[in-house]
């Protein structure tokens, strides 16, 4: 796949023009809004962290952690466009040392893990250069 | 208006992982709170269950399942569940029952017996549900908790010191608390020292999982002035609301906020207490002391501001001048709150009401916080459930 042509794909009202991720959605949101239609939209690939973290411990299932487990860092990123935050995690070697609020990100796709022999990709922030 | 209703008595089991049946727990609160307020459970009217969703169906119809233990005895019953909210929406909802002159005199009972570890989503392949995705992704409640301390750290300017330095505050509190689970003191450097989670914020700065039972008996303030009662805590107002369209707060569990493209942006938590305040017709600049949800020490300074102890973004000079500490202006979390307790989450919203009546009949002990008039929860439940109280003496 191009990453360049990587999006996460939301929803948008084709009334209100309300976004939605994910976008699974079926009614509208917002309280001023009857629609229940919507398009399939890509979201913004670039956004401003809002802010970041990291996991030292292993999460619970249903995470799949490599073993021995491996630290990933997490970032909330701001979407200009869309006026929404979205979690995810920040780049494999990225940690929390490399990465400040405000600063600008883009995403990437990252195997999350693999199990049964098929890879499970996710999307991850990647700081710009 | 409407009648005013009374806090008659409150009665806590300890808080900590006595591995112990929740009925255990919830009996012995409930069995204290009527005691405390020379109330034979035999006149309860009406009884208002915390829902408990880790002990199976006993937990789900927790409401009767207190009834039958304390003994079958023709009450009505209502069970709720609003996650950490829960206490207070079974308030509110016995509360209302007094209100609409449906009963004189009820009970509200929340407990819990917890796993240890992290609260973990329920078992299986559930795509559909926000709650599953997050912890897929690798995202946990100390996620969300870090990411709002790490923001203070980038905007406000609070730095490691002050988050340990909450952690320390509400361990010297519930030192000599005999309902708290963690009585022993810190010091910063011990804090720091702790390992890290989720940076910022470190082990002994983490909430944990603890069991539980918080009960209150509430009654019509015609019922408590019958019975003689010098002891009554008026409740002032109660806020159970929902966050508003396009919320703008990173929320457990989901993964994006609202989209503001087509509507305003509104801050949840900084609007939880205000209904409160408005219905007890007090502001926050009258408040003697505040319980509020520190799951992480640095969410204590979130809370300040929500609940209107402060403007936004200095939180950090009213915990560097003393102002929340026992003693100080305005003491938070004079319980020990969540640092020292740990969360039983149906009980927990109960827990800060317990306080706050101890607090405000002037019972509190060695953590007595001085001339204490109008107390004030703040609490959160996953999944949008507003929580505010406000006592009055």
């Amino acid at each position: 796949m191009d990453e360049a042509d990587t999006h996460l794909i939301g929803s948008r009202c084709k009334r209100c023009g309300t976004y939605f991720f994910p976008g699974n959605v079926t009614f509208c949101r917002n309280p001023s809004c009857e629609s229940d239609e919507f398009d399939a939209v890509p979201l913004s690939r670039e956004g401003t962290i809002w802010s970041y973290t990291d996991a030292q411990y292993k999460p619970p299932e249903p995470y799949v952690a490599a073993d021995p487990f491996e630290p990933y860092a997490i970032a909330a990123v701001e979407l200009a466009k869309e006026r929404m935050i979205i979690l995810g995690q920040l780049a494999k070697g990225v940690t929390v040392d490399d990465v400040t609020t405000g600063m600008q990100v883009e995403l990437q796709l990252q195997t999350l893990f693999t199990k049964d022999g098929q890879d499970y990709v996710s999307w991850v922030w990647q700081p710009k250069r | 208006m409407s009648r005013d209703v009374v806090i008659l008595g409150a009665g806590m089991h300890p808080w900590g992982k006595w591995g112990k049946n929740f009925v255990e727990y919830g009996v012995h609160a409930a069995r204290a709170a009527l005691k405390d307020a020379g109330v034979s459970w035999q006149d309860i009217e009406f009884v208002a269950g915390g829902a408990t969703m880790r002990n199976g169906y006993p937990g789900y119809v927790a409401g009767a399942t207190f009834s039958q233990a304390l003994g079958w005895q023709g009450n009505e019953i209502m069970t709720c569940y609003a996650a950490c909210a829960t206490g207070s929406q079974a308030l509110a909802a016995a509360r209302a029952k007094i209100q609409a002159g449906q009963c004189e005199v009820a009970l509200v009972v929340g407990a819990d017996t917890t796993p240890k570890g992290f609260l973990a989503p329920q078992k299986g392949e559930r795509p559909d549900d926000p709650d599953w995705v997050r912890f897929r992704l690798g995202i946990t409640n100390p996620t969300y908790f870090s990411l709002y301390a790490q923001r203070r750290k980038d905007l406000y300017g609070a730095t490691d010191e002050d988050f340990a330095a909450i952690k320390v505050k509400n361990a010297e509190h519930g030192f000599s608390n005999e309902f708290a689970r963690y009585r022993k003191k810190f010091t910063v450097e011990e804090v720091l020292a702790s390992p890290m989670v989720a940076s910022p914020l470190r082990l002994f700065e983490i909430c944990a999982t603890s069991d539980g039972g918080a009960a209150v008996v509430v009654a019509s303030k015609e019922y408590a002035d019958r019975l003689g009662s010098q002891r009554q805590v008026k409740i002032g107002g109660i806020s159970t609301v929902s966050p508003k369209f396009a919320s703008a707060d990173v929320e457990m569990p989901d993964i994006a906020t609202d989209s503001a493209a087509a509507s305003n942006a509104y801050s949840f938590r900084a609007s939880i207490a205000q209904k409160a305040y408005e219905e007890a017709g007090v502001g926050p600049e009258e408040v003697s002391l505040a319980e509020v949800y520190d799951l992480s020490s640095a969410m204590e300074l979130d809370w300040y501001e929500y609940i209107g102890l402060c403007p936004q973004g200095d939180a950090e000079k009213l915990l560097r001048d003393g102002d929340t500490r026992i003693g100080g202006r305005v003491p938070v979390n004079a319980s020990g709150g969540l640092a020292c307790f740990g969360e039983a989450v149906p009980a927990q919203a109960l827990a800060q009401v317990c306080e706050l009546t101890m607090q405000l009949r002037g019972e509190a002990g060695d953590r007595q916080v001085s001339d204490a008039k109008v107390g004030v929860t703040g609490n959160q439940g996953l999944f949008g459930h507003g929580s505010s109280v406000v006592l009055l003496r």
